[in-house]
């Protein structure tokens, strides 16, 4: 199948900064797609670089088959954006919203209707988006990216300035995005949230693009080992150094800290001396992933 | 399947409703230039019918035993009521109570009046002296050898409604127009919605027509309650071309719609938006004419008012709306006004901005 979206040594300087450094990757259509990377990664300027709202300075892009140009209006048809910030007409409510973008691409307002309900929004049909929280901002956001059904679907940092109970909560409606074959491109400065949605990531830093690949392929190519935590009662340090299978202990705010690449031995002598009190066990995440890559701690 | 309207057609009613519901924007756009009108119009209204009040101390025959003709004449310039002490009298013009006090000693007629206002004193002094003087002239038993006939002419001066009504809907269309198409690009600018609109399949052209649409909405809207206003409250009499006031509405519309949107290329913020829009036209209006006529003002400010639109917008109306004129005084205002739009907006289009 044809690749919803080609990027090649896609490059955007401004002045003396490179934004956007000989960047490259392809999306595959029906893929959920993340771009993951601190805040001036250039993720958003990549963004409208594909979308045509941007010329980059080198390389070239290929959306759904064709050049992106802001005069091509059936491709404008084929895609939706969702802007980061809260692109709204002032003083209107949320169904007057969505119909006047609905109308800007010829959808009539039974869909209005409908797309509220989707992003569960059907309750707040008649408030005004100044009065709707920033969750439901985002929601009323997301439906008019969709309004059109398109095949292409932009999400620009969709969960920024969001407490935790609404980002998860948005998870659910971004989880269901891709089902019906449609490609979405999200980027994201949340870790977990890569994790949790996409497909494959692109971990940008500095205009670069450091790695791309599934998130568990990537934790897995890290080789990380293993955090087991237990009760700091539980054993010595000493004792806990001595285990067979286990690298290195660590005293840390009222729990030990086991590191091992052998999870099975650490774990079963563990069982088998009935020391299981407070266990939690760690894997890696995208947040070692990022420090591997950068040796930096990943600041969003 | 539900209708669907024209892009143009529904980004003029997000634009409407979101001025509408903007009480802010409604009460500047109407309300408050409304209160000019009204304010003025009735600050002014009875300005030439005020009478001198004079006190008559004791009896002045003069005054009590003048002709009927001369009293007829008498009461209407001055209004005389009766004191029976100076020193009371004197205390009321001080006070500014009355303009004067008389009293006749024999054949000497005593006049005190104030001079905190100069033109009411020369007035009350000239009121009396013609007084003294036809008293002169009946007493000498000789005919007078002049006499004064007096015809009133229709001049160019207007009563104050006349002139208030267009110079204020003038003003009121202008900083409509400048505002509205300021402050909307800020704020399409500043949360991405140009952006937005940009990534939708809708030619920038639709854009545009649908803020003129919602601009000339708002100057009509104007127009119509600044007429219903003028006529309903101040007999305001409009001539028979009135209506060439539209052509030019729409014209002046375009006009400070281009301002507008230079102000909204040009500042960063909301706020620096509006202060550059107030920067630019309340001065305009004041030298416009809007507020007071010109035609005291120095010969320097009426050559530079040539230069404003709206000086142009308020001449034109003037001329078709209350001074009678026909087609050709439409002619020049037009033409400037459709010059300003046609510059300000390829000013605008250089200093023009997609996002922040």
């Amino acid at each position: 199948m044809q690749d919803a979206i080609a990027v090649a040594g896609l490059t955007k300087r401004y002045g003396g900064l490179t934004a956007v450094d000989d960047v490259s990757f392809t999306v595959a259509t029906g893929e959920f797609f993340g771009i993951l990377g601190p805040n001036g990664a250039g993720k958003t300027t990549t963004l409208e670089m594909i979308e045509g709202l941007r010329q980059p300075d080198g390389g070239s892009v290929t959306l759904l088959g064709e050049q992106p140009s802001l005069r091509r209006r059936s491709l404008l048809m084929r895609i939706g954006v969702q802007l980061q910030g809260s692109a709204f007409f002032e003083r209107l409510t949320a169904r007057e919203q969505l119909s006047t973008v609905a109308s800007l691409y010829g959808i009539g307002d039974s869909r209005v209707d409908e797309m509220l309900n989707v992003v569960g929004l059907g309750d707040k049909g008649a408030d005004r988006v100044e009065k709707l929280s920033g969750g439901q901002r985002q929601r009323l956001a997301i439906a008019s990216a969709l309004v059109h059904d398109p095949e292409v679907v932009f999400l620009d940092e969709p969960t920024a300035a969001l407490d935790p109970q609404a980002r998860r909560n948005l998870w659910d409606l971004l989880q269901g995005l891709s089902d019906s074959g449609r490609t979405v491109v999200l980027t994201t400065h949340y870790l977990d949230e890569a994790e949790a949605l996409c497909d494959r990531v692109a971990i940008m830093d500095r205009g670069r693009i450091l790695e791309l690949d599934s998130p568990a392929a990537l934790v897995r190519q890290l080789n990380a080992p293993l955090r087991v935590s237990i009760a700091p009662q539980e054993l010595s340090a000493e004792q806990a150094a001595a285990l067979p299978g286990v690298d290195s202990v660590r005293l840390d705010a009222g729990a030990l800290i086991l590191t091992t690449r052998q999870p099975e031995v650490v774990l079963s002598r563990l069982a088998a001396e009935g020391r299981l009190a407070g266990l939690q066990v760690h894997g890696a995440s995208l947040e070692d992933v990022f420090l591997d890559l950068t040796g930096r701690e990943f600041r969003s | 399947m539900s209708r669907v309207r024209p892009p143009a057609v529904s980004l003029a009613m997000a634009m409407a409703k979101g001025f509408w519901r903007d009480r802010a924007a409604v009460f500047f756009a109407v309300i408050f230039p409304l209160m000019f009108l009204l304010l003025f119009g009735t600050l002014f209204s009875d300005g030439g019918t005020s009478r001198t009040s004079a006190l008559q101390v004791g009896d002045v025959p003069l005054l009590d035993d003048a002709p009927p003709g001369a009293r007829g004449v008498i009461a209407e310039t001055i209004d005389v009521r009766r004191s029976d002490d100076l020193a009371a009298a004197l205390g009321e013009i001080r006070q500014g109570d009355a303009d004067a006090a008389v009293v006749q000693h024999g054949d000497s007629v005593q006049l005190y009046y104030s001079q905190a206002d100069p033109v009411l004193a020369s007035t009350v002094r000239g009121t009396f002296e013609a007084i003294v003087s036809s008293a002169n002239i009946g007493a000498s038993g000789q005919p007078p050898q002049y006499a004064l006939e007096v015809e009133t002419v229709e001049d160019e001066t207007l009563s104050p409604v006349q002139y208030l009504t267009p110079g204020l809907l003038g003003w009121a269309i202008a900083s409509g127009a400048t505002f509205g198409a300021a402050t909307s690009l800020l704020q399409w600018r500043t949360t991405g919605l140009l952006r937005r609109l940009r990534l939708a399949p809708v030619p920038a052209a639709s854009v545009v027509t649908s803020r003129v649409g919602v601009s000339l909405g708002i100057a009509l809207f104007q127009t119509a309650v600044f007429l219903a206003t003028g006529m309903l409250v101040f007999g305001l009499e409009l001539t028979g071309w009135w209506w060439l006031a539209f052509p030019l509405l729409i014209a002046g519309t375009l006009a400070f719609l281009s301002l507008g949107l230079l102000a909204g290329a040009v500042a960063r913020t909301q706020e620096a938006a509006v202060a550059i829009a107030n920067m630019v036209v309340l001065p305009m209006a004041f030298l416009s004419g809007s507020f007071f006529p010109l035609d005291g003002a120095p010969a320097w400010i009426r050559t530079v008012s040539q230069v404003l639109p709206l000086r142009h917008l308020n001449d034109g109306m003037l001329d078709v709306m209350v001074r009678g004129q026909g087609p050709t005084a439409v002619v020049l205002p037009l033409a400037v006004l459709l010059a300003f739009a046609t510059v300000l907006t390829a000013v605008a289009a250089l200093f023009f901005r997609w996002d922040t």
